[in-house]
């Protein structure tokens, strides 16, 4: 069986430090307030005016806020393992960024295996695989 | 000066999966809308549509083509689009045009020819849309309805079987609606048995896309009263506000909330927020209102709207579902119509059919499904981008 390299699903968006991989935002230089996916261009907050932002990582553990699960095959453009296999999804939140991100919840944990405000931690996992590569993005994990 | 209007009539085409052209459904409805106001084509001065962006080009400009169908005889026209709360912007721009003196009496008209299944995204790699992004990951639109039913489950101790009655009250209600798309009665057993979408929601807990047609026209009162219809029940108010930086929900299509680090939280999350404009503007509070039409995208969905409508203290609309409050003959009822539950969605036109259905209600003509007394309605809906509304009628 050979062994395809790992590239991310979509690039830029978290590191690839399979250990401790860490989401990749950006920080407005002027108010402080933190954007995922990056944005680069203007502040969002309305009190603010701020064009400058400096990327970030984002914490790579929060609680959850809440949680479910795909139990049938989204559509195009998500790619589907034959036979489709269901996945939990949670939202995580992140306190220092005050901020809540969704991702789905790594293979082998359903939802009967969650609850609002349980630990969490962001780790990488196969979205699926083409023929050179097995695109890889972040899911979370029950923190150990 | 007043900043009512009157509706002077209403109509919608049922709702189904007909298959025709969503012109078809607006004419229907307009024309029962101007026979039930009893005002001809012919005077009508202004048409405001709700654009459906899923039939083409006819669809972006849904007034004028709903002009032209009904036979062009030099109205002005406008078209909008905000998503599910398209119908209520295009009752907003009515009741501007009216209340700015510029017309008396304005058709607003909204219906949708709806595909099969999920609602997919465009194709091909686009990472910088943030709708391409949530499907690739495997994040679809019940997600987003399974996140808000579970959180109710931990945080309020809501059940499946909260949800399931949810259900059998708007499918009980709704198969005495004529104009329901589903008319079949549902047990707890039944939504219990259907397939699991996303935990904790069922088939059955998720609403389906329709195709239908909803029409109100709308007049100055003093129009309203020349005609004889002074007692018609008026508008008192129409929100459109947009959310406030920085929500702590994570509303649909996006992967993340905006962060509150700087900002801080805005007490009132964007469903609560829309409401409550709408009852500053009517100056009148929850304690007035008789019923409600909600958007119950999911029956969980219905319970998180009951709580930002204010008619329960938050974390407690499951106790007014379960002591039968929210019923036709309880306290409050909550979708008398069948609600989406029983309609389906219809985008364009989902706004307006929860103004037609306070209408009848209001006048006293909705037969089986009637509130007795009902003197004060109020909608609510959300959609994507920031869009949503809420609209009070009253007598
Ligand atoms: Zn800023």
């Amino acid at each position: 069986m050979s062994v395809k390299p790992l590239v991310p699903a979509i690039e830029g968006w978290h590191t690839m430090d399979t250990a401790q991989p860490h989401l990749i935002g950006t920080r407005c230089c002027d108010c402080g307030t933190y954007f995922f996916p990056k944005q680069s261009s203007f502040c969002k907050n309305p009190s603010c005016e701020g064009s400058e932002f400096e990327e970030v990582e984002l914490s790579r553990t929060g609680t959850v806020w809440s949680y479910t699960n795909a139990c049938y095959k989204p559509p195009t453009p998500f790619v589907a393992p034959d036979p489709f296999v269901p996945y939990a999804i949670a939202a995580v939140q992140l306190e220092h960024e005050q901020m809540v991100v969704l991702g789905q919840v790594v293979a082998g944990v359903d939802c009967a295996d969650l609850k609002v405000g349980m630990p969490m931690e962001l780790v990488l996992e196969t979205l699926h695989e083409d023929e050179e590569n097995t695109k890889v993005t972040w899911k979370w994990k029950p923190s150990a | 000066m007043s900043q009512e209007v009157a509706i002077l009539g209403v109509g919608m085409h049922p709702w189904g999966k007909w298959g025709k052209n969503f012109v078809e459904y607006g004419v229907a409805a307009a024309r029962e809308a101007l026979a039930d106001a009893g005002v001809p084509w012919q005077d009508i001065r202004f048409v405001s549509g709700a654009a459906t962006i899923r039939c083409g080009y006819p669809g972006y400009v849904a007034g004028a083509t709903m002009a032209q169908a009904l036979g062009w005889q030099g109205a002005e026209v406008n078209t909008s689009y905000a998503a599910c709360a398209s119908g209520s912007q295009a009752l907003a721009a009515a009741r501007a045009k009216i209340l700015s003196g510029a017309c008396d009496v304005a058709l607003v008209v909204g219906a949708d020819t709806t595909p099969k299944g999920f609602l997919a995204p465009a194709g091909g790699y686009r990472p910088e849309d943030p709708d391409w992004v949530r499907f690739y990951l495997g994040i679809t639109n019940p997600t987003y309805f399974g996140l808000y039913a579970r959180r109710r489950m931990d945080v309020y101790g809501d059940t499946l079987e909260d949800f399931a009655a949810v259900k059998v009250k708007n499918a009980a209600i709704g198969s005495k609606n004529p104009r329901a798309r589903y008319k079949k009665c549902f047990t707890a057993e039944d939504v219990a048995a259907s397939a699991m979408v996303a935990d904790p929601l069922r088939l059955m807990d998720i609403c389906a896309t329709s195709d239908g047609g909803a029409a109100v026209i709308i007049s100055s009162l003093e129009y309203a009263r020349k005609m004889g219809k002074g007692d018609a029940p008026r508008v008192a108010a129409i929100s459109t506000v947009t959310p406030t930086f920085a929500s702590e929900v994570v509303e649909m299509p996006d992967i993340a909330t905006d962060s509150a680090a700087a900002a801080g939280v805005d007490a009132a999350s964007y469903r609560a927020a829309i409401p409550l404009k709408a009852y500053e503007e009517a100056g009148i509070g929850p304690e007035d209102i008789s019923l409600a039409e909600v958007y119950d995208l999911s029956t969980a969905l219905e319970l998180d709207w009951i709580e930002d409508l204010q008619l329960a203290q938050r974390g407690e609309a499951a106790h007014l579902l379960r002591r039968g409050d929210t019923s036709v003959g309880g306290k409050i009822p909550v979708n008398a119509s069948g609600g989406l539950a029983s309609f389906g969605e219809a985008v364009p036109a989902q706004a307006l059919s929860q103004i037609c259905e306070l209408t009848w209600q209001l006048r006293g003509q909705a037969g089986e499904r009637q509130v007795e007394g009902a003197r004060v309605g109020i909608t609510a809906n959300q959609g994507l981008f920031g869009h949503g509304s809420s609209v009070i009628i009253k007598k």
